[in-house]
C-alpha cells in the first residue's frame, strides 16, 4: 500500500570525507554545488543588472553629460585593467584544470598570479579614484565638487561611475579574501582530481567578476 | 519491506539513538539555534512567522478601529500613516513571503522528494538568520520613529520624508537575502534530490509550485536589493536618479520597484496554489486532474510575472504606449491561473470529499481567490484602472489575493501538515469553526471594500467623508470577526501541543512521500532511502475509509 | 566522478582563448577612436558580447557542461533584457513634457549652487515644450 520502499542504508560503503551524509554520491553534491553557484550568479548579473538599467536610463536623460563626463575617465587605465582582468582568468581557469589534474604546485601558482593579478587591478583602480577625488569628481550631489566647465548631469555620471567600479572593486576584494582561503586549503592538499569543488566554484565567481568588467569596460569608458 | 517500517517505529522509541524523532532529538537551546535540520528550521520559521503575522494582523485591527469614524477615532493621522505602511511591509516582508516557502516549504519539500534534507543545510540555516537580522532592522525602524511611505517606498516622497526609511528600506534588501537563499536551496535541491525513481512529473505539485516561486525569488529580489541600495544613496546623498529635484525619474522607481513586486506577488501567491494542489486531491480521495497543466501553469506564471509590472503603474505617467502594452500583457496571467482553478475543481468533481479542516481552507481558497482573480483583470484594463486606482477597490482585490488566496491557503498547509510538524491533532471542530468565523469575516471586511472603492473612497486617507461611514464601520466589525476566528484557531493550536503524540504517520490518507515518514519525522526524514514506486496521486490502491 | 567535464589537458585551448579575448579588448579600444556616430555603442557591445561569450563558454566550461547550467545563466540574461527592454520602451515614448521640465530644474539647482541667485525667467519658455499653443 506504500507509495514507497525504503532501501536500508548501505553502511558499510566507502564515503569520502569530503561527502556530506545527506547526499547519495559526491556527485550528486558536486551537481548540487555548481547549480547553487550558477544560481548565486543569476543573483549577482541581476544585481548589477539593476545599475545597468539605472546607467542606460540616465544617459539617455542626458547624452550630453555622459559625453563630456567620460573625458575624465582614462582609457588606458581602463584597457590594462581589462588585460589584467583577463590575464588573472586564463590563470584561474589554469589553476581549476591543475586542481583536477591533480597538479598541486600549477594550482597553487595559478591561484598566486590570479590573486596578484587581483591586487594589480585595486592599484590601478586607487589610481584612477584618487586622480577623480584630487578633481572633485566624486559620486552623488552631496560630494561632487568639480568646478571646471561641464553639462548639467555630469555627477549623475560620476554617481554611476563610482556605484558599479565599486560594487565590482568589492567583489574583486571578496574574490581575494576566498581565494586565499582557498589557497590555504591548497597548501595543506586538499583538493584533488575526486574533490576540487570549491577550486571551480571560485573559479565560476572570478569569471562573472572578469564577465562583468567586459560590460563596465565599454559602457564606462569608450563612449563617444 | 514490512519489516522496515516495524524497525522504524522500533527504533524511534529509543532514545539518544540518531532515529529519534526530530522535535526529541536534542532539546537544548543550542540544538535549535545551530541546527541544519530542515525540519527545526523550518519549525524556527513558523514561529517567527507566525509572530510577525500576530503583529501585522494587531496593526491591521488598530487601523479599521481608527476608520471606524471619519475623523480621529484612536490615533492622529501621522500615527495613522505609519500603522499602515508598518501593517503593509511586516505582512508582505516579514509574513507572506517566507511563509510557505520557508516554514511550511522547508518542513516538507524535502520530505515530499524522499532527500534527508535540502542541498544547503548551512545555507538553510543562514538564510534564517539572515531573516532574523533584517526582522531586527525592521523593528529598530519601528523604535526609531517608523516610515509613513506606505510599504512600495514610493519616490519622491521617501526620498524626501523624515522616518526611518533608510533603516527599514536597508531591512528589507538584508530580508532579500533570506528570500534569495530559499530560492537557490530549493532549486537545486529539487534537481539533484529527488528519491531514486522520482522524475520531474512524478514529483508532488507542491514541489512545483515551491520550484517556480524560487526562480521568481532568485531572479527578481536582487533588482529589489539593489533598487533599495538605490533609494537609500539618492536619500542620503543624491545620485541623481529617482529624485525629480535634481534630475532623477521618479516614475524609473516604480520600473525597478515593480520589477521585483509583481512577481514577488506570485512569490506569494504561487506557493498557496501550491498547498491546494496537494490538499484538494488528498481529501476528494481522487487523482489530481490534470497534473501537467497544473505543473506548467505554475511555470507558466512565473515567467509571465515578469513582463506585466507596469499594470501598477498605469496613473504613474509612464508612456501611454508601455501602459497599453502592459494591460495586454496583464490579462495573458489570466490564463494558467484558470487553468488551475478549473483543474482543482475538476478534481473534485465526483471525488470523495472529506470536509476535514485543511480542505475547508482549501475550498474558502477557491471562492475568494476566484473574486480576488477576476478582480484584478479589472483593474488590468486601462480603463478601469484609471478610475479605481488607489481606492479601496484596489485595497480588496489584493486582500482577496492575498489574504483570501495566500494566507487561506496557508492556514489550510497549517492544518494539513500540523500532524506531521508536531505529530499531534487539533481539535477538528474548533477548527471548523475557526474556518467559517474567517471566512465569514473576512468577507463581511472585503467585500464591503470593493463597494467603498468603486464609489471613490481612496486608499490609505485617514479622514473620510460621513457618505462612507456606514460602510467603513461594516468592514471593521467584519475585522472583529476575523479576529475572533484566529484567536480560536491559536487557542486550539497551541492547545493541540500540550496533548500527547498521537497523530498516525497518514492521517489524511495523503499519497505523497512525506505520508509515508513517521509523524514526526526522524530526524533523518526515512529510515533509510525511500524509492517512488508509484506516481503521486494514485488513489486507486489506497483503502477507502483510511480516515473514517 | 565528474563525467561530464573531460580530464584533459586544455592549457592550448585556454591560451588561445585568451589570446582571443585580448586581441578583442584591442579591437574595441581602437575601434573607440573611429567616429561611428552612434553605432559606436553598438559596436562596442557586440564585442563586448563576443567577450563575454567566449569567457562563459569556455573558461566556465559551459560548453561542456550539463545544460541546466546553460539555462540558469542564460535566463538571467534574459529576464535582465526584459527589465532594460521595458525601462527604456518607457523613457524613449514617454511625453516629452516631463523631461523637458526636469532639464529645467537640472539647470535651477546648478544655479543655485553657484549663488547666483537669479530668478530664472526660463519656465516659462521651457515647461512646455510639448504643448501646442
Ligand atoms: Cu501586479
Amino acid at each position: 500500500m506504500s507509495v514507497v520502499e525504503t532501501i536500508q542504508h548501505d553502511h558499510a560503503e566507502v564515503h569520502d570525507p569530503h561527502q556530506q551524509h545527506h547526499f547519495a554520491t559526491a556527485e550528486q553534491q558536486q551537481d548540487a554545488s555548481k547549480i547553487g553557484m550558477w544560481l548565486f550568479l543569476v543573483t549577482e548579473v541581476l544585481l548589477f543588472g539593476g545599475l545597468f538599467v539605472g546607467y542606460i536610463v540616465m544617459q539617455g536623460r542626458f547624452p550630453e553629460a555622459w559625453k563630456s563626463a567620460h573625458h575624465h575617465l582614462q582609457r588606458e587605465l581602463g584597457a590594462l585593467n581589462t588585460v589584467v582582468l583577463l590575464v588573472s582568468s586564463f590563470t584561474m581557469v589554469m589553476a581549476v584544470q591543475a586542481a583536477k589534474l591533480n597538479r598541486r604546485k600549477q594550482l597553487i601558482g595559478n591561484l598566486w598570479v590570479t590573486i596578484i593579478c587581483a591586487f594589480i587591478f585595486l592599484i590601478v583602480k586607487y589610481f584612477e579614484y584618487s586622480h577623480k577625488y584630487h578633481e572633485g569628481l566624486l559620486p552623488f550631489k552631496a560630494f561632487y565638487s568639480y568646478t571646471g566647465p561641464q553639462v548639467p548631469g555630469e555627477f549623475h555620471f560620476f554617481s554611476f561611475y563610482f556605484m558599479m567600479t565599486g560594487l565590482h572593486g568589492f567583489h574583486i576584494l571578496g574574490g581575494i579574501a576566498v581565494m586565499l582561503w582557498i589557497l590555504k586549503r591548497a597548501y595543506a592538499g586538499e583538493f584533488t582530481s575526486q574533490y576540487y569543488t570549491p577550486v571551480d566554484l571560485i573559479g565560476l565567481y572570478w569569471h562573472l567578476v572578469d564577465l562583468i568588467w567586459i560590460y563596465l569596460f565599454p559602457l564606462l569608458y569608450l563612449i563617444s | 519491506m514490512a519489516d522496515v517500517i516495524q524497525q522504524q517505529v522500533q527504533t524511534a522509541t529509543i532514545s539518544g539513538h540518531h532515529e529519534v524523532d526530530y522535535l526529541s532529538d536534542g532539546n537544548g537551546i543550542k540544538d535549535w539555534l545551530y541546527t541544519v535540520d530542515h525540519k527545526r528550521i523550518g519549525i524556527m520559521y513558523l514561529i517567527l512567522v507566525l509572530t510577525a503575522f500576530l503583529a501585522g494582523g494587531l496593526l491591521a485591527m488598530a487601523i479599521r478601529l481608527e476608520l471606524l469614524t471619519p475623523a480621529r477615532t484612536i490615533m492622529d493621522a501621522e500615527t495613522y500613516n505609519r500603522v499602515f505602511t508598518l501593517h503593509g511591509a511586516i505582512m508582505v516582508f516579514l509574513f507572506i513571503i517566507p511563509s510557505i516557502p520557508a516554514a511550511l516549504g522547508n518542513f516538507v519539500l524535502p520530505l515530499m522528494l524522499g532527500a534527508k534534507d535540502v542541498a544547503f543545510p548551512r545555507l538553510n540555516l543562514a538564510s534564517f538568520y539572515i531573516y532574523v537580522l533584517g526582522a531586527c532592522m525592521m523593528l529598530g525602524a519601528i523604535l526609531t520613529g517608523g516610515v509613513d511611505t506606505g510599504w512600495t517606498f514610493y519616490t519622491p516622497y521617501s526620498t524626501s520624508t523624515s522616518g526611518s526609511v533608510a533603516l527599514t528600506t536597508m531591512g528589507v534588501f538584508v530580508l532579500g537575502f533570506s528570500s534569495i537563499f530559499t530560492g537557490i536551496n530549493f532549486i537545486a535541491t529539487i534537481h539533484k534530490m529527488r528519491a531514486p525513481g522520482m522524475g520531474w512529473f512524478e514529483m508532488p505539485l507542491f514541489v512545483w509550485g515551491m520550484y517556480s516561486t524560487a526562480v521568481i525569488q532568485v531572479l527578481a529580489t536582487p533588482v529589489l536589493g539593489i533598487t533599495m541600495v538605490l533609494l537609500v544613496l539618492e536619500r542620503a546623498f543624491g545620485i541623481g536618479i529617482f529624485d525629480p529635484r535634481i534630475g532623477g525619474d521618479p516614475v524609473l522607481f516604480q520600473h525597478f520597484f515593480w520589477f521585483y513586486s509583481h512577481p514577488a506577488v506570485y512569490i506569494m501567491i504561487l506557493p498557496g496554489m501550491a498547498i491546494i494542489s496537494e490538499v484538494i486531491p488528498t481529501f476528494s480521495h481522487r487523482t489530481i486532474f490534470g497534473y501537467r497543466g497544473i505543473a506548467f501553469s505554475s511555470v507558466a506564471i512565473a515567467l509571465v510575472s515578469f513582463i506585466v509590472w507596469g499594470h501598477h503603474m498605469f496613473t504613474s505617467g509612464q508612456s501611454q504606449l508601455i501602459n497599453g502594452v502592459f494591460s495586454f500583457l496583464t490579462f495573458i496571467v489570466g490564463i494558467p491561473s484558470g487553468i488551475k482553478v478549473f483543474n482543482w475543481v475538476a478534481t473534485m468533481y465526483q471525488g470523495r470529499i472529506t470536509l476535514k479542516a485543511p480542505m475547508l481552507f482549501a475550498i474558502s481558497f477557491l471562492l475568494l481567490f476566484t473574486i480576488g482573480g477576476l478582480t484584478g483583470l479589472f483593474l488590468g484594463s486601462l480603463s478601469v484602472d484609471i478610475h479605481l486606482h488607489d481606492t479601496y477597490f484596489v485595497v480588496a482585490h489584493f486582500h482577496y489575493v492575498m489574504m483570501g488566496g495566500t494566507v487561506i491557503a496557508f492556514l489550510a498547509g497549517l492544518h494539513y501538515w500540523w500532524p506531521k510538524m508536531f505529530g499531534r491533532m487539533y481539535n477538528e471542530k474548533l477548527a471548523a469553526l475557526s474556518c467559517a468565523l474567517i471566512f465569514v469575516g473576512f468577507n463581511v471586511t472585503f467585500l464591503t471594500q470593493f463597494v467603498l472603492g468603486s464609489r471613490g473612497m481612496p486608499r490609505r486617507y485617514y479622514n473620510y467623508l460621513d457618505q462612507f461611514q456606514p460602510l467603513h464601520q461594516f468592514s471593521t466589525f467584519g475585522s472583529w470577526i476575523l479576529g475572533l476566528g484566529f484567536f480560536i484557531m491559536l487557542g486550539y493550536l497551541l492547545a493541540s501541543l500540550r496533548g500527547p503524540k498521537n497523530a498516525p504517520a497518514d492521517p489524511w490518507g495523503g499519497t505523497t512521500m512525506e505520508w509515508q515518514a513517521l509523524s514526526p519525522p526522524i530526524t533523518h526524514n526515512f529510515s533509510g532511502t525511500p524509492v517512488l514506486t508509484r506516481a503521486p496521486y494514485d488513489y486507486r490502491n489506497v483503502p477507502q475509509g483510511v480516515d473514517k | 566522478m565528474s563525467s561530464h567535464s573531460s580530464h584533459h589537458d586544455h592549457t592550448k585551448l585556454y591560451a588561445t582563448t585568451l589570446g582571443g579575448l585580448l586581441v578583442l579588448t584591442a579591437i574595441t579600444v581602437a575601434a573607440s577612436y573611429v567616429n561611428f556616430g552612434s553605432a559606436n555603442i553598438v559596436v562596442a557591445m557586440f564585442i563586448a558580447t563576443i567577450k563575454a561569450s567566449l569567457v562563459a563558454m569556455i573558461f566556465m566550461h559551459l560548453k561542456d557542461d550539463k545544460p541546466v547550467n546553460a539555462v540558469i545563466f542564460t535566463s538571467s540574461l534574459i529576464f535582465l533584457g526584459i527589465f532594460l527592454g521595458f525601462c527604456l520602451l518607457d523613457a524613449d515614448s514617454r511625453d516629452k513634457v516631463v523631461t523637458g521640465h526636469l532639464t529645467w530644474v537640472e539647470e535651477q539647482d546648478r544655479e543655485e549652487a553657484k549663488k547666483k541667485a537669479k530668478m530664472s525667467p526660463a519656465a516659462d519658455h521651457h515647461a512646455p515644450a510639448a504643448e501646442h499653443h
